[in-house]
């Protein structure tokens, strides 16, 4: 590890470190917040106990399958925005300022859609993180040199040839960068609407427990959260980077 | 010109598009365009609304400034030193990304019911995107105007101020903008979450009473609001002289 890396870690353990002492010494009072150690020992109990395994796998499962699906549509849209020009430069104002629109309006709509379930989370959680990938395909097709397309055209490929074996490999990293966005938006996306209104999944077991002054399960749960997250973001950022470094080659 | 004609004839479809999923699903599901547009003029001539409009807009206020002030201090104050802006831009990256409502039940418990936890978690959206682009852009200034500054000796304040700002401004602007939503999506999941008053209370106590008018209506005011402020920050953006 780096020498960066040692001072991380110490920074974050002192961070933990310091947050436990505060909160066994009293500072902090228990009905605001419960010690780190306590948080862990009562996500033990949880997951040891089971009862809360459906909910956790529900909010998963949609958080994977909205990742999946905005990636991969996504993706087609980004394409078709970029072999169209004219259309490009009618969205792209609307694309550049999308995440300003607060999506989350639009979930009551869904729900009279769908119904309160998975599909209207999915939903609303596709809508928050596409734009994402569709901003991400369209930097990677930018990016390709002219010189690969000028050499896809010395072997006289044909255009799928070409889509396939040149610019889909070039633009690779680009891409990647935006699965890696999506998923993190699919995660906010999904576990926000769990919260406001739903009837399964970590967020509403979180805010049920809120509601029930279940302090114990709720800081274990948000635990949770923090380390599927954060575990999930650093390894979707090291392959990340590692693709990222290819391009500086 | 023509960019802008084409960005209207865009306009008109998504209004279309809207039009069609109305034909589709029906006036309970979706109000047409026209009808909810109706049902926005209905509301802004109520005292009621416009008394939410305040309260949300106070809220987001205050997160925004919060979120530029606390952001662009603190990325200043990572950036200049490179060792720190290293150890903190993962810490940073992974806060980013965390589902900070998750958290809305701890900003609850320490600010208790009011505009103060709406604020609050307001500007823990907005905060860290800004935080995050101005440290970057220090940490890539370019070498020679720091040397400059040392061969004129300035203070890090004086650094700060007439060097390392300046120059970072361009990305500032690009925080800012996203600042700038994510307050606002904040304040608006804040009031939908545990709120009595505000736009986000609003919309909340119309999905319990299937209330798709007014859902579309206060959805459209603050789409509109939010995508002119936006298109007004980028001008702002281009107009900055570099």
């Amino acid at each position: 590890m780096t020498r960066e890396g040692w001072i991380r870690l110490a920074v974050v353990v002192a961070a933990i470190a310091a947050l436990e002492v505060a909160c066994r010494t009293g500072m902090i009072h228990r009905t605001v917040l419960l010690a780190p150690s306590e948080m862990a020992v009562s996500l033990w109990h949880i997951l040891a106990a089971g009862e809360l395994n459906t909910d956790i796998l529900t909010t998963l499962r949609n958080v994977l399958m909205s990742a999946a699906i905005s990636a991969v549509l996504g993706f087609a849209c980004g394409a078709i925005i970029h072999a169209l020009p004219r259309v490009r430069g009618a969205i792209e104002p609307l694309l550049a300022s999308y995440y300003a629109i607060p999506t989350f309006m639009f979930y009551p709509i869904f729900i009279v859609v769908f119904g309160v379930g998975s599909q209207a989370i999915i939903a609303i959680a596709v809508l928050l993180s596409i734009v994402a990938m569709i901003t991400a395909t369209l930097t990677g097709l930018d990016r390709i040199p002219p010189v690969l397309r000028k050499t896809a055209h010395v072997f006289r490929m044909s255009p799928a040839a070409r889509a396939l074996m040149i610019d889909l490999p070039a633009a690779a990293p680009y891409l990647f960068t935006g699965v890696k966005l999506t998923f993190a938006y699919s995660l906010i996306g999904v576990i926000a609407s769990e919260f406001i209104l739903s009837g399964a999944g970590i967020g509403y077991a979180i805010a049920y427990a809120y509601n029930n002054f279940n302090n114990q399960r709720m800081y274990g749960l948000m635990l949770l959260v923090i380390i599927v997250a954060i575990a999930a973001n650093t390894a979707l950022d090291a392959v990340d980077r590692r693709l990222q470094s290819r391009l500086r080659r | 010109m023509r960019r802008m004609s084409d960005f209207l004839i865009l306009i008109v479809a998504l209004l279309v598009v809207w039009q069609g999923l109305h034909a589709i699903a029906g006036d309970t599901t979706l109000t047409s365009p026209a009808a909810t547009f109706v049902k926005l003029g209905q509301l802004m001539r109520t005292d009621q609304f416009w008394g939410n409009v305040a309260e949300t807009g106070q809220a987001f206020a205050m997160a925004l400034v919060i979120s530029l002030v606390g952001g662009v201090s603190l990325g200043t104050l990572l950036g200049l030193n490179r060792t720190s802006g290293v150890v903190s831009e993962p810490i940073l990256i992974a806060l980013y990304s965390l589902p900070k409502v998750t958290l809305y039940p701890l900003v609850l418990l320490c600010f208790g019911l009011g505009i103060s936890a709406k604020v609050a978690f307001g500007a823990m959206h907005g905060l860290i995107p800004v935080a995050l682009f101005t440290m970057k852009a220090i940490m890539q200034l370019k070498p020679v105007y720091l040397r400059t500054a040392q061969a004129l000796r300035l203070s890090p304040a004086q650094v700060a101020t007439t060097i390392a700002l300046p120059a970072v401004l361009p990305e500032v602007m690009a925080g800012a903008r996203l600042g700038f939503s994510l307050s606002l999506l904040g304040v608006l999941i804040g009031e939908m979450f545990a709120s009595k008053r505000g736009l986000g209370f609003m919309i909340n106590s119309a999905m319990g009473l299937g209330d798709i008018a007014t859902i579309m209506a206060v959805a459209v005011f603050l789409s509109i609001f939010a995508v002119t402020a936006n298109a007004l920050l980028l001008l702002i953006d281009r107009a900055i002289p570099r």
